[in-house]
């Protein structure tokens, strides 16, 4: 199979399951009891404004028919307007959507500059004191809740030491310099647990390839343990490596969620959270799909960037 | 399966699980004082030797609350776990026992349940479900019954693969004997291992759940909200926060060291090369 036939196949799953989630997302704000025009008029409903709320949401349409108009105006940008200020919720996503991606990039980023090196070293030294510190940080770094390491360096770096900012976001474009200083602590929340996850996970993909023939065979011939490492072990376990990092990216998509709120970022993950607890309904199910979305994109990159990788992959 | 070379992580892990557990069982006998008693003469009492974990701002004993919060968040966990099994386990064994159009049938839907990340889908149940500790058990066991259907699913496959299966389907074994007799032992040990890992997960997701507001409901101690009551006085009164933080920290810890204990006695081949 060809990389552009495998390409295609992989993105033509894609479609369906996108499909389903749609599907559930608009079905679960729909399963919620109660008229949503009564729970967001609360006390100044009177049957006048309730009969006006359903008018305008189509909530008197069948679920059918309400479904297919929110989807066929989500495939055009138009994700129709939110329950309490009326505002476009295409233009809140748009405007949230930086945040999150800048913040998930960088954690990303991090997570990967620390885990990989950290488990590379514990792997090629194994049993060595190296690798058990990395053992025992991986285990504590997998367990660490991770709102309450954020909780924790807003107290130590930004009240009581007043390093680092410890709410707010400033745009790239508008200061690039504080742009990271209000994302450094965000960051670091988010990168930890996944540093040691990713850490873990290279240690034992190394350790899986260091006993093949081929390594011991390079060993044989008298190649220098750098060598092999770079030349032959690296290679071999780049692929669990790679999906690990595409899964850990994954993570933090939700992570986001709790990362945004502690350091009030105004990003995707605080938006649909607030949209849940004030009941916008209309939010939630938009912020819900495009979360999901995101995450169904970095998976499918995943598969298709080891697909490339290892060509054997192909023909699962 | 033989346990053979207990690692001293796992028996540690299993140590701190089974502590806690009698703990949270035991905490109406052994606790300093009630996890609700208002004493505002002693709002924010700096630690002391009756009060190790010190007051929280209402003058609450913070060990006492944490105390009775690992009876939520070890309750919350084993809930949705063991919910999460019971679908999850016959779920798995079908679509895994039958394959082609049943296989399909039952996985491609848990595969858009698994297509959100796990506390979104958590906060969007809990959105429809409502808060409180039965609600958000039932929200997380939902998000897991995935999880365990298809590591049910992938023992499955590998399992009747066996020639000791081929074997018993010759002699004219029927399915319900072949699937209980041997196929289902088969999958106990990884189900044992992801349910470690579950727990582990679960108690770090109700804590969050209940530190933003849409898991459990005050009064009711937990983890997460003592959390997020205590971001207010922390630079006054840091062990508001230190010591929830560290509760969750060790029984996350203990589960995920019993997690890679038994992953080791599954597979001994990888947990000798992770040891």
């Amino acid at each position: 199979m060809s990389s552009l036939t495998y390409v295609v196949r992989r993105l033509s799953l894609a479609a369906p399951l996108l499909l389903g989630m749609s599907v559930l997302v608009f079905g679960l704000m729909r399963v919620i009891p109660g008229d949503p025009a009564v729970v967001v008029l609360g006390y100044k409903a009177t049957p006048e404004s309730i009969h006006a709320m359903r008018e305008s949401f189509h909530l008197d349409e069948p679920l059918p028919q309400q479904y297919v108009r929110w989807l066929g105006g989500v495939l055009h940008g138009d994700f129709g307007i939110d329950f309490r200020q009326n505002e476009p919720i295409g233009r809140m996503i748009v405007d949230r959507l930086p945040v999150t991606l800048e913040l998930t990039a960088l954690a990303a980023l991090a997570a990967a500059l620390i885990g990989v090196p950290l488990g590379l070293l514990a792997g090629a030294r194994r049993g060595g004191p190296a690798d058990r510190a990395s053992l025992a940080v991986g285990l504590v770094g997998i367990s660490i809740p991770d709102f309450w390491l954020g909780i924790m360096l807003i107290l130590l770096l930004s009240l009581a030491a007043g390093v680092l900012p410890s709410s707010g976001f400033v745009a790239f474009a508008e200061d690039p310099l504080e742009n990271f200083r209000h994302l450094a602590l965000p960051t670091l929340t988010l990168a930890a647990s996944r540093a040691a996850a990713l850490g873990r996970l290279t240690r034992a993909a190394v350790l899986d390839v260091v006993h093949r023939p081929f390594v011991q065979f390079a060993r044989a011939k008298g190649l220098g343990e750098r060598a092999i490492l770079v030349r032959h072990v690296l290679p071999n376990a780049a692929i669990p490596i790679v999906t690990v990092i595409g899964l850990q990216v994954g993570y933090m998509l939700g992570g986001a969620i709790v990362v945004e709120t502690i350091f009030t970022l105004p990003g995707l993950g605080r938006m649909t959270l607030d949209a849940v607890l004030e009941r916008n309904y209309p939010v939630v199910q938009s912020g819900l799909l495009v979360v999901g979305a995101m995450f169904m994109v970095v998976n499918l990159l995943t598969d298709v960037l080891y697909g490339l990788i290892d060509p054997r992959l192909r023909r699962r | 399966m033989r346990l053979r070379g207990t690692s001293p992580v796992a028996v540690t892990g299993f140590a701190i699980v089974v502590m806690l557990a009698l703990l949270a069982l035991a905490a109406p006998l052994v606790l300093p004082g009630s996890p609700t008693a208002i004493a505002s003469a002693l709002a924010l009492r700096a630690p002391t030797a009756v009060e190790p974990f010190g007051m929280d701002d209402l003058g609450r004993s913070v060990l006492s609350r944490v105390i009775h919060g690992y009876r939520v968040s070890l309750g919350v966990a084993l809930a949705s776990v063991v919910m999460a099994v019971l679908a999850g386990l016959p779920l798995g064994l079908f679509a895994g026992y039958a394959e082609g159009v049943v296989d399909q049938l039952i996985m491609r839907p848990l595969d858009i349940l698994m297509a959100f990340p796990a506390i979104l889908l958590a906060i969007a149940l809990t959105s429809v479900f409502g808060t409180g500790v039965l609600l958000v058990s039932l929200a997380l066991g939902i998000v897991y019954v995935p999880i365990v259907a298809r590591v049910v699913r992938a023992a499955v496959l590998a399992t009747k693969a066996e020639v000791y299966v081929e074997g018993a389907r010759a002699v004219g074994a029927t399915a319900p004997r072949l699937v209980l007799r041997h196929i289902v032992p088969n999958c106990v040990t990884p189900l044992l291992v992801q349910a470690s890992v579950l727990m582990a997960i679960a108690i770090l997701v109700e804590a969050a759940l209940s530190f933003l507001g849409v898991g459990v409901r005050p009064p009711t101690p937990s983890l997460g909200l003592m959390l997020s009551d205590g971001r207010g006085f922390m630079l006054q009164a840091p062990w508001v926060v230190v010591f929830p933080g560290l509760a969750i920290l060790t029984a996350v810890l203990g589960f995920n060291m019993l997690a890679d204990g038994l992953r080791d006695w599954l597979d001994p081949q990888q947990g000798a090369a992770r040891r």
